[in-house]
């Protein structure tokens, strides 16, 4: 298979270097396995997932065999163990490539869509899909009322969440000192993380029933809430290992200074952890503006904007995009609604990249100062 | 400004593990006391009693007496807080705050506890400070530079700065050289020399040429087998100890016969 021209093989003048395969070996291997792969597709029949999976499976041996033969049995292993290790992450990106790819090119048609951004779901009715799909208008109708939903309501569980989960950290790690309360908390806290996002629904719907009345805790503020079900033990996960991490030395300088242990906590540890607690919120946030089945049982769904947390029903992104494929604003045309499913889905794939982005701006801006010697 | 520190039979615990037993001994105001002895002896434990860092840690206590100037520190009644801020600390690795300044690393005493100043008072604390760790040519034209920027020694002298521009009455020093080369130890040491007339330093080391050259009074702590208590031995002026010790103990160690 390896076509190795005469002079590459007599060992080069440097005795670091000799006995060892050329660098392109594995792409000689790799293409002369992509050929014989595709002679047998020509043979069965050509598909490209055969194709790849037998030229990986010929790629895999023929590198071992090679390697063993020239450089000896442990570089052959090693090698071995490389092409396994690449061919694992390999796989792992496949999903992730194919989504964005995918949402990519079902999603921008919606997107450039008129009035996508600035429009509601008001005035889009089965008529105007209709026309758009038989007439060749414009598709009508937007998502704004979802964007500002999902804005409002994950930065409320934000706002619920942030202050319970650093402060629930705080007492973690600076004043419970492994006691039964500690303990305690921590193992709810894992409980916590393991509750179903429906079950986290039911719970702020029915929290918000005892309180407000029935019809009236449909609101975004409850979805608020049952999205901080989900987010306190993700915040204090994060935070309580950013605290753990803060060296004890910086805190003994504080109290060694005259400082108290709340002042110390406030001005010495956080700032110091306050990276790594910027990034875990935000990775928190991106956690549950994804959610759909919790919005759905307590902000419910809109076509137009509502701003207001505290009265009436929601729509956020997740939620436009589950109703737009179940039930197509025109059900003769699904054609538009998919559309803007895709849109949406675009947006909020976009939304998520941009706050993990941030979070690591967050994480650098801040971030001990190591430089200037 | 300067206090005396006297310890009155003080007992040392981790949860009910008695580290140092019966330690007495008086420190004059304006003198340098060395401790020395071997690894595990309760030097650095002893050294943390006299400022209450020593409860910092999760089951540690104390009983006894550690008189600053006649007053018990381990008094009912008295705050931790107050003790550390009369008798301050240098620690064996520099820690300087990573997420301040050098500026605001020396004025950390005062800003971490909410004091407000002028620009003008904090300037001349500063520079005070600075001068009096001996790092002010070094660090005058970047104070705005992070601490953790520094060199180690530079750091250490930092961390120096910072624990004198609060004014304390006493600075323990727990072997602040051994994260040193020589010479910024020279330059830790030639500024002990000078702390002395303000201040009284007790300083824990494991170098006993450093004990002879900066001390003037040496304390040697031993202890008689793993899981037993660490005890006071000897306590003398630093120039009888390293000549003429009485106990048989000290001349084994400061020989170099064992330890």
């Amino acid at each position: 298979m390896t076509t190795t021209s005469v002079d590459e093989i007599i060992p080069s003048k440097s005795s670091l270097t000799a006995g060892q395969l050329p660098r392109w070996t594995p792409l000689a291997v790799g293409g002369g396995a992509l050929a014989v792969s595709a002679l047998v597709m020509l043979l069965i029949g050509f598909n490209l997932p055969g194709w790849i999976v037998i030229a990986w499976l010929l790629f895999v041996p023929s590198m071992f065999v090679a390697t063993r033969a020239v450089e000896g049995h442990q570089a052959g292993v090693d090698r071995l163990w490389t092409v396994l290790v690449y061919s694992a992450f390999a796989l792992a990106l496949l999903p992730l490539v194919s989504i964005v790819v995918e949402v990519l090119t079902q999603g921008l048609p919606g997107v450039v869509d008129p009035g996508f951004f600035t429009n509601t779901m008001q005035y889009a009715t089965s008529l105007t899909d209709q026309q758009a799909v038989e007439a060749g208008t414009d598709i009508k109708g937007g998502i704004l009322h979802a964007i500002v939903g999902s804005l409002l309501v994950t930065l409320a569980a934000t706002v619920i969440s942030v202050p319970v989960g650093l402060l629930t950290s705080i007492y973690l790690v600076e004043y419970g000192r492994d006691g039964w309360l500690s303990r305690a908390i921590v193992f709810f806290v894992d409980v916590m993380t393991g509750i179903p996002s429906i079950v986290a629904g039911l719970f702020g719907a029915a929290l918000l029933l005892t309180l407000v009345g029935p019809q009236d805790n449909l609101m975004g503020f409850t979805a608020a809430c049952a999205l901080s079900v989900l987010m306190i033990p993700v915040v204090v996960r994060s935070t309580t290992e950013m605290l753990r991490v803060v060296p004890n030395e910086l805190r003994e300088a504080s109290y060694a200074l005259g400082v108290r242990k709340s002042l110390t906590i406030l001005k010495v540890v956080i700032p110091t952890a306050i990276s790594g607690i910027a990034s875990g919120v935000t990775l928190a946030i991106a956690r549950v503006i994804g959610e759909t089945a919790p919005i759905l049982v307590t902000a419910g769904v809109a076509t137009r904007l509502n701003a207001n947390l505290f009265s009436d029903w929601m729509m956020t992104l997740p939620v436009f995009i589950y109703r737009q494929l179940q039930n197509p604003t025109a059900p003769a045309a699904p054609g538009p609604s998919l559309e803007r499913a895709w849109g949406a889905a675009l947006v909020l794939i976009v939304i998520v990249m941009v706050l993990n982005l941030a979070s690591r701006m967050i994480a650098r801006a801040f971030a001990p100062k190591k430089t200037g010697r | 400004m300067s206090k005396s520190i006297e310890a009155i039979d003080l007992n040392v615990y981790y949860g009910d593990f008695l580290a140092v037993e019966g330690v007495n001994v008086k420190i004059e105001p304006r003198t340098v006391v060395a401790f020395i002895g071997p690894s595990g002896c309760g030097k650095t434990t002893f050294l943390r009693t006299m400022n209450r860092m020593h409860e910092v840690l999760p089951g540690a206590t104390v009983k006894g007496q550690l008189l600053l100037d006649q007053e018990n520190i381990y008094g009912s009644a008295v705050d931790p807080v107050r003790v550390r801020s009369k008798v301050g600390m240098v620690f064996q690795r520099p820690n300087p705050f990573p997420t301040m300044t050098i500026r605001d690393n020396v004025l950390a005493g005062f800003k971490l506890n909410g004091v407000r100043m002028g620009r003008k008072q904090a300037d001349e604390i500063v520079e005070r400070s600075l001068k009096g760790a001996n790092l002010w040519n070094e660090v005058k034209d970047r104070l705005e530079k992070p601490g953790s920027g520094l060199s180690g020694g530079q750091q250490q002298r930092l961390c120096i700065a910072r624990t004198i521009a609060v004014q304390p009455e006493v600075i323990l020093m727990d072997e602040p050289c051994s994260a040193l080369d020589p010479i910024s130890t020279l330059a830790v040491e030639d500024l002990i020399g000078e702390l002395k007339e303000h201040f009284t330093i007790v300083i824990v080391t494991h170098n006993m040429q450093q004990a002879s050259r900066v001390s003037d009074k040496t304390a040697f702590f031993n202890i008689a087998g793993t899981g037993k208590p660490g005890k006071l031995i000897e306590f003398d002026y630093t120039d009888k100890i390293f000549s003429n010790p009485t106990e048989k103990a000290t001349e084994d160690y400061i020989t170099g016969r064992f330890g």
